[in-house]
Parts: C-alpha cells; sequence; structure tokens
C-alpha cells in the first residue's frame, strides 16, 4: 500500500513537502514517523485524510497524513 | 463619533455601541499581546485586562510593539495601559502585574467576555484553556514560532488545544527559532478579527478550526480538528 506524508513548516527541512511510503499492510502514524526520523515530540497536530488522526492509527492504502510541529510562541 | 466612522461601514450602529460595553482580557503583553491591544483598543472595546509580570528587556526590542527605547525595564502591563490612553482613552485598561497560573487564574479571566492567549509558553495556554473553559469564556488562541504561526478560537466545550499539543511537556518550535519582526503583527491581526466576530456574533471563527500559517512558503492551512 502506498501512503502520501505531507509535511508542514520545520518538518519539511531535509525531508520535503511530500513524501510517499510503500509498505505491506499494518502502517501507523508512529511507523512513518519512525521512518522520517522525526522525534515524537516534534509532531503536534496529526491529521490522517484532513482528520484528528492518532499514532497508532492502522493506516489504508492511499490514506495522506499531515503533521505538523508545535508552535507555543507570543 | 468620528473615531469610529471607519468601522462603521463593516458594523452596524447597533454592534458599534456595543463594542464599548464588552471586556475582553489579553494574557500576555508581548510580542502578540502588543498587537492585539492596540487593535482592540481601536476597535473601540471598552474595557481590556491586559495581564503580564514582566519588563521589557532589550530582546523585545525586534518584535515587541510596545518596547522601545523609552520603555526597556518598565512593567508591560502598564506600558500596555499608558500607550492605549494615547490612542483610545474612551477604552478603559486595567493592568494586572501578574504572571497567570492555575490557582490565579480564574479570578484574573472572569467576567470577561472573551479571552485573548497571548502568551509565550504551551503550559499557560493550557492552563488558560482549561480555566475558560470550566467557566464558560470563549478562549482565542494564538500562537508564534519562527516563519510560522497559529489562530483558533476556543468555545468552552471544545478543547481544541488537547489536540494541538497533544502530550503536554512539548517544546515549540520558537524555543529553536526565535520570533521575528513580522509574524506577531500577522496573528494577532487574525486573533483580532476572531475576538470581533466571537462578540458581535456574525461570520464565522476558526471554530474546530486551526489556522497554521507559514510565511515562509507563504502557505496558509485551515485544517479541521
Amino acid at each position: 500500500m502506498k501512503i502520501e506524508v505531507r509535511l508542514f513548516a520545520t518538518l519539511r527541512k531535509g525531508r520535503g513537502k511530500k513524501v510517499y511510503i510503500e509498505e505491506d499492510e499494518g502502517l501507523t502514524p508512529k511507523d512513518i514517523i519512525d521512518q522520517l526520523k522525526i522525534d515524537e515530540k516534534d509532531v503536534s497536530i496529526l491529521l490522517v485524510n484532513g482528520r484528528d488522526g492518532k499514532l497508532d492509527t492502522v493506516l489504508k492504502d492511499g490514506d495522506i497524513v499531515s503533521l505538523f510541529p508545535p508552535v507555543g510562541g507570543g | 463619533m468620528k473615531r469610529y466612522i471607519k468601522n462603521m461601514n463593516m458594523l452596524t450602529k447597533e454592534e458599534n455601541d456595543r463594542l464599548g460595553k464588552f471586556k475582553v482580557c489579553v494574557v500576555g503583553c508581548g510580542g502578540l499581546g502588543g498587537y492585539v491591544i492596540e487593535m482592540l483598543a481601536r476597535l473601540g472595546i471598552g474595557y481590556l485586562t491586559v495581564v503580564d509580570a514582566d519588563k521589557f528587556d532589550e530582546t523585545n526590542l525586534n518584535r515587541q510593539i510596545l518596547s522601545n527605547t523609552d520603555t526597556l525595564g518598565k512593567s508591560k502591563s502598564i506600558t500596555a495601559q499608558e500607550r492605549i490612553k494615547l490612542v483610545n482613552p474612551l477604552v478603559e485598561v486595567e493592568p494586572i502585574n501578574k504572571r497567570v497560573t492555575k490557582n490565579n487564574c480564574e479570578d484574573i479571566i472572569k467576567g470577561h467576555d472573551v479571552v485573548v492567549d497571548a502568551v509565550d509558553n504551551i503550559d499557560t495556554k493550557i492552563i488558560l484553556q482549561d480555566t475558560c473553559s470550566n467557566i464558560d469564556i470563549p478562549l482565542v488562541h494564538g500562537a508564534i514560532g519562527g516563519w510560522y504561526g497559529q489562530v483558533t478560537t476556543i468555545f468552552p466545550e471544545d478543547k481544541t488545544l488537547d489536540i494541538l499539543y497533544v502530550s503536554r511537556d512539548k517544546k515549540g518550535i520558537e524555543k529553536e527559532l526565535g520570533n521575528p519582526s513580522f509574524t506577531p503583527g500577522l496573528v494577532a491581526s487574525i486573533q483580532v478579527s476572531e475576538v470581533l466576530k466571537v462578540l458581535i456574533k456574525r461570520g464565522k471563527p476558526l471554530k474546530r478550526r486551526v489556522l497554521f500559517i507559514d510565511t515562509f512558503e507563504q502557505e496558509y492551512e485551515v485544517i479541521d480538528v
């Protein structure tokens, strides 16, 4: 199956805006974050197909995962 | 009143008059807060409570509109009050020279129609959300970091920050990137437009939607959460 990963802001550095991951069944956003060498703490908003997703959601072929870093300044 | 003529065509006369009766609490008088306070006062919001325990220092000069060579070393909240006296003396400003904590938050924000999150750390943002939710006050959240920013409007039932900052020990990207001169005004402007819509109950606030701003690639995403 093929998953599209959309990265935002600082998460693009060295990785680009969009990454495709092809994998057998059972892939989760946690696996994707690990594969892309992103620290879990650097992910704030995690969307699966534009909706709030969880790290352990099992993904399906064609799913789109979006990852945003935490922003907290004022 | 002549002062508000340019507000008049986008607001009704009745809405304009009503603005003078609202109470808004702005927590944080730094990067975001300085601009938010200025814009709320020029709109004619009648009562502003402005909260900050800090004094201006040299590192604020690159972006905090209330900081300048005259206000270095002065209390941020009192500087905000003095500025608004010059801008719009019709607005009553109460400065509170305190850091918001779990223990004092309710006392500071109760009685306001809207609270604005202009603080610079995730812990205090969550305290604001949880207290606003408990005592039924809408919160307009804003945050900045480097080239990036975000805004969302949180009604008491939403708890949107629980999605934005899933694990509460998160460190924002601003700790690494700092904040430039241009994101505070941008994010603050959007926050003020949200405050206005909540007050007049017209327009579509960012309820359970997060506007994520990227000025590096100039991309603006509205995400449903």
